[in-house]
């Protein structure tokens, strides 16, 4: 059994170094030289008779933080969904064209647990699980075969040193996660997605069931992130899009209206449409 | 002018009206609430009244502790160890043989099972609760002790069986009240379903399901027709599960209708036994649900 005293100070030799977490082999390799983590291509999606998401056609760079926003009910959640095959539990739900992870489709033949290690997602609500901080962060990692102490040792230190939050709960690694403040929750959720080593994380509306405070965190976080992984950020705020993303998408009933830099897209939208949704004139 | 005071009169008198109807109406409502805690203050005055008296004749040491029943012998002896350890260990091997199989069900139906299949399951444990006692009685006749003979073992087959509808159902209810969002956030990790369902979903509903082992217990613990059906009944020290074993009820229900004096003063105290048994029982009961809510 594992016990707080003797992380780190247990054997001599066996301080916290950070290094490369033991799940990052497999496909990262394949994945250098290509510029795209997805490519989506005709993208449409239907529950049952409703169609979600129309002829959708995105390219979403390695590395980058690509925003998506929209006005509720506008597909952009469905879409990220999509990303990591979430959809598939939606009874009803039915999909057509092309979506590739650097080059490989999600919808043919790859193992969805496998897409869903390369892809993590964080959710709207933080959903640590009720088990301890620990066993929060290892549950992923365990998940995909890692069983050794050390490792996961290491893999829990890097993950919420990764996230910041390591100072705040070195201290009540065996503590229920359930006890945390909410924008602990969530970034002990972001935690959670790093340690099996994503290729790209996605987040829906990550923080807005959060404070002002909290919700700043996360942004600086997810800034710290930027570069080693590519991450996708569906926002209902604007300001945010503009203060952490490079690419942003507007999406309105389905339809992917603008995709532009950034930049662009807030100083001189192309479109009346976004214009007078990030104007605030409408949504 | 006139209008008004004839309003002001039908409001009074409706008033004055409704009061006393309310009034009679609560009185009849707080009786009958009263009646069910009536009942327990008197089962309780009885049981105590008879019971306690006796154990201060037999010495609550050698009734609690006594190693020998045996109430027509000359000086009688009245230890209800045997019994008590009889109660206890059979109401263990009911949760050994039990408890497994109702919180797997439980998974099973709240999680795993299709709609067309849970249609046809659930009204069957459903059904399980309502056979009378007797009646599994005769199938443990019938069906267990020509394998295990009348003894410990069929009695907590037997048990084992009685107690799924209770555990199956509150641990169904409490797994189905975890929030889908934890279940949704361990496939996001790339966990199975089956991992997702036992690692994060089950201890989710951990203390439901500790409640629904507890009413379980309860439920073995206070059975009676089955258990003397198969159990043999020997008033003696259980000392293997192959031979046959008494309980607390069975002790009573066994002998109660020929005893007499302090024999049957001895019985009740039995009672009084399984009383503060099935408190205990009851009190983790409502902590457990507490803490689950």
């Amino acid at each position: 059994m594992w016990t707080p005293g003797r992380f780190g100070r247990g054997k001599p030799g066996r301080k916290y170094e950070p290094r490369e977490l033991p799940l990052t082999q497999d496909s990262r390799a394949e994945s250098k030289g290509l510029v795209n983590c997805f490519d989506i291509k005709s993208l449409n999606l239907y529950y049952s008779d409703f169609q979600a998401l129309k002829d959708v056609n995105m390219e979403m760079e390695k590395g980058k933080i690509t925003a998506l926003i929209g006005p509720s009910g506008c597909g952009k959640s469905t879409l990220i969904k999509t990303l990591n095959r979430m959809n598939d539990l939606i009874e009803g739900c039915r999909i057509t064209g092309d979506v590739r992870l650097f080059g490989e489709g999600i919808y043919g033949d790859m193992d969805v647990s496998l897409l869903r290690k390369r892809v993590g997602m964080v959710f709207q609500k933080p959903n640590p699980f009720p088990l301890s901080v620990y066993d929060n962060i290892a549950f992923g990692p365990r998940t995909h075969g890692v069983k050794s102490r050390y490792e996961l040792d290491g893999i829990v230190e890097t993950s919420l040193r990764d996230t910041a939050i390591w100072d705040e709960v070195k201290d009540r690694l065996k503590k229920p996660a359930l006890d945390l403040s909410g924008g602990q929750q969530q970034r002990l959720c972001i935690a959670r997605a790093l340690a099996v080593s994503p290729e790209v994380i996605l987040l829906d509306e990550p923080t807005s069931a959060l404070d002002p405070v909290s919700t700043g965190k996360i942004e600086e976080l997810l800034i710290t992130l930027r570069g080693k992984y590519s991450i996708i950020i569906v926002t209902h705020n604007m300001q945010q899009a503009a203060r952490i993303s490079d690419m942003t998408a507007f999406f309105l009933l389905g339809e992917v209206i603008e995709y532009h830099s950034t930049e662009t897209m807030f100083a001189m939208p192309q479109d009346k449409r976004t214009e007078d949704y990030i104007t605030g004139r409408f949504g | 002018m006139e209008r008004r005071s004839r309003l002001n009169e039908t409001l009074k008198f409706g008033t004055r009206f409704g009061t006393f109807k309310e009034k009679f109406m609560r009185a009849v409502f707080f009786l009958a609430a009263l009646s069910s805690i009536l009942a327990v203050v008197l089962i309780c005055y009885f049981l105590l009244a008879n019971g306690l008296p006796a154990i201060g004749e037999i010495g609550p040491a050698s009734f609690l502790l006594g190693k020998e029943w045996s109430p027509s012998d000359t000086p009688p002896s009245f230890g209800i160890l045997p019994m008590i350890l009889g109660s206890i260990y059979v109401t263990a091997g009911a949760i050994v043989i039990g408890v497994p199989i109702g919180v797997l069900s439980a998974v099973f139906l709240a999680r795993v099972c299709p709609k067309r299949l849970y249609k046809l399951i659930k009204p069957g444990v459903d059904l399980l609760a309502g056979i009378p006692s007797v009646v599994y009685g005769f199938f443990g006749m019938a069906a267990i002790v020509p394998f295990a003979g009348n003894s410990m073992l069929s009695a907590c087959i037997l048990l084992g069986v009685m107690i799924l509808p209770t555990v199956v159902g509150i641990s169904e209810s409490a797994i189905r009240a975890v929030p889908e969002h934890y279940y949704e956030g361990a496939l996001a990790l790339g966990a199975g379903h089956y991992r997702s369902v036992f690692r994060v979903v089950l201890p989710a509903a951990k203390s439901g399901v500790l409640a629904a082992i507890v009413l379980g217990v309860g439920r073995a613990i206070g059975e009676t027709m089955a258990v003397i059906m198969v159990a043999g009944n020997q008033a003696r020290m259980p000392i293997s599960l192959f031979k046959g074993v008494r309980t607390l009820t069975a002790n009573i229900v066994i002998e109660m209708g020929y005893a007499t004096g302090l024999h049957r003063d001895a019985l009740i105290a039995t009672g009084v036994v399984l009383f503060v048994f099935i408190l205990i029982i009851n009190l983790s009961f409502s902590a457990l649900r507490n803490r689950a809510l």
